[in-house]
């Protein structure tokens, strides 16, 4: 049987008193793309770098094609890191021969937008060409693989629905591609997602699956200030969607009786919470006790 | 007072930074601008809080220290402390000490601050950054409060806490004007402007947008106009001006899928 492209098993790992790291387990196939989600803390860097070879599990293991990660393993991989990497006193069409001579391969042809800025200094282009300059240098050597942290921030819809095509076509042709992304719109470019929290990972599936049964309430009324206001004084968390007040991990009662006692009426509805939502549930548990 | 800008354009060397913009950014409203790098986003609020001369048109704004202005790069100093940082803009404002300590207090407390007032601002995390970064543009109490992505790089969980602070300030009245890379953030403003190479792409409130955007979007496999369509997920969406002639039937679209279509349309130079 052919081992996984990805696959780390009971991963663990301990900074001093922290779990970073707690019973990591998941694999990437080819051709499918994986999300793996969860706020600032929850593990993925730490997972990342262990797959990568950056750093020494004290549990289980991370492997590549069946091996461990090292420089030959590596090779079967490509990586476009979140500050991506790329040197920004290089010009475009240096950072990618630099690149293909690390891996000995052919440098790619530079086409289209990114032929025209062959000859310019990286660090000089807007953010959206930048990172497609790093899309180059990690695909060049064809990896079989590939790792993208946050990939599109700060780019614009159609920026990002253009670089997630050329992600999608690498998973066409078998590529596996584990994906880390703080953004709903790129989650749901994901065939399945992992979310992490406290360094487990605690769901896995669709977008649905992730969030669960967890559910968030809208309230809406013509004075969202004031219901802003009541519920705010609450403490529970509540924030707004345009001129609706809406609020995580309270049930549609309890929020209508804290309304009530504040004098206010308001159409309450249940909804399904979205992703950071989620998130916010289970960031506000307190730290299980190890 | 109406707050905003009107035909607003801004020249920075030899490009039109902003193009002809409109745009009203009402008191008790958060009002978000999306883009991308170089959309023209961080020059119209620049413009705004008077960092940058209207090369044509006019601003509308409270006088300047009415405005609470927080830059992309977050404005903390790294060297000084929450508390520090809180205390040197407040005084900058000519806040008395009575009433610098009192915001400073309520703030901090707001902002989920209070464990770290004695905490570098360079040793805070990214999230707590832009929260502090937040408190001190709101430090004097500004009737308009101008966020340069301030979730930009922040986790969801500090998006949602980022969020109840704006809202606060929404509540009490401010007008609240944000830059964001993010659409599904900017479904959570009360109006919207897609700003693209200084001009506006789309503006309305975000259900209105949603609505208004022309022809469908189907979700195929196999797609047939290659320049009008994208990738989602395991399959292709495509837009066509009426209905796909395939019987392919429409999605549901958000935010982001209209800005996709809108810049399509835009780049091809169509109404086809």
């Amino acid at each position: 049987m052919n081992a996984p492209l990805l696959a780390v098993n009971g991963l663990v790992k301990r900074f001093g008193a922290t779990t970073a790291a707690d019973d990591v387990t998941f694999v990437v196939e080819p051709g499918e793309v994986v999300g793996l989600l969860g706020a600032n803390g929850a593990g993925k860097t730490t997972v990342i770098r262990m797959l990568l070879g950056l750093l020494r599990p004290d549990a289980g293991d991370a492997r590549i094609l069946g091996e461990a990660p090292s420089l030959r393993s590596r090779r079967a991989l490509g990586y476009v890191p979140q500050d991506l990497g790329l040197y920004t006193e290089l010009t475009v069409a240096e950072n990618v021969h630099f690149t293909a001579q690390a891996y000995g391969c052919e440098p790619a042809a530079l086409s289209g937008a990114l032929g025209e800025v062959a000859d310019r200094l990286v660090g000089r282009l807007p953010l959206g060409l930048q990172r497609r300059v790093a899309f180059v240098c990690a695909l060049q050597h064809s990896p079989r693989a590939l790792v993208l942290d946050e990939p599109t921030s700060g780019v614009d819809p159609l920026a990002r629905a253009r670089l997630w095509n050329t992600v999608r076509e690498q998973a066409d042709s078998g590529v596996g591609v584990l994906v880390t992304t703080h953004y709903i719109q790129e989650a749901r470019q994901c065939d399945r997602l992992l979310l992490m929290s406290d360094g487990r990972v605690v769901g896995r599936g669709r977008e649905q699956d992730i969030v669960g049964d967890t559910t968030a309430v809208v309230v809406h009324t013509p004075q969202w200030e004031s219901a802003f206001r009541a519920l705010d004084q609450r403490d529970v968390p509540v924030t707004v969607a345009g001129r609706d007040v809406r609020v995580i991990g309270v049930s549609a009662d309890a929020v209508t009786t804290m309304l009530d006692e504040a004098g206010i009426t308001a159409d309450v509805v249940d909804v399904p919470a979205t992703i950071g939502e989620r998130m916010t549930v289970l960031a506000r548990q307190p730290a299980r006790s190890r | 007072m109406s707050v905003g800008v009107t035909n607003l354009s801004v020249r920075l060397g030899s490009v039109l930074a902003v193009d002809d913009v409109t745009l009203a950014t009402p008191p008790g409203q958060v009002t978000a601008v999306v883009g991308g790098d170089g959309a023209g986003k961080t020059t119209l609020l620049r413009a705004m809080v008077g960092r940058v001369a209207p090369s044509a048109g006019t601003i509308d704004v409270p006088e300047p220290r009415a405005i609470g202005y927080q830059p992309s790069s977050s404005g903390t100093w790294p060297d000084l402390t929450v508390d520090e940082n809180l205390d040197f803009v407040g005084r900058m404002y000519g806040l008395s000490e009575r009433r610098l300590r009192t915001r400073r207090d309520t703030l901090v407390e707001r902002a989920g601050l209070v464990d770290a007032r004695d905490r570098l601002a360079s040793r805070l995390s990214g999230g707590m950054r832009t929260k502090l970064g937040f408190c001190m543009a709101m430090v004097h109490d500004p009737e308009l409060l101008v966020l340069d992505e301030p979730s930009t790089g922040v986790d969801p969980v500090s998006r949602v806490e980022l969020w109840r602070l704006l809202a606060e300030s929404a509540a009490d009245g401010t007008a609240v004007v944000l830059a964001t890379t993010y659409m599904d953030e900017a479904e959570r403003a009360s109006f919207v402007m897609v700003l693209e190479r200084g001009r506006s792409l789309l503006a309305g409130a975000p259900d209105d947008v949603v609505a208004a955007s022309p022809g469908v979007v189907v979700a195929t496999g196999h797609p047939q106009r290659p320049a009008f369509s994208w990738r989602h997920a395991d399959a292709f969406r495509e837009w066509w001006p009426l209905a796909s002639p395939n019987g392919d039937a429409p999605v549901a679209v958000d935010l982001e899928d209209v800005a996709i279509v809108a810049a399509l349309r835009a780049q091809n130079g169509v109404e086809s």
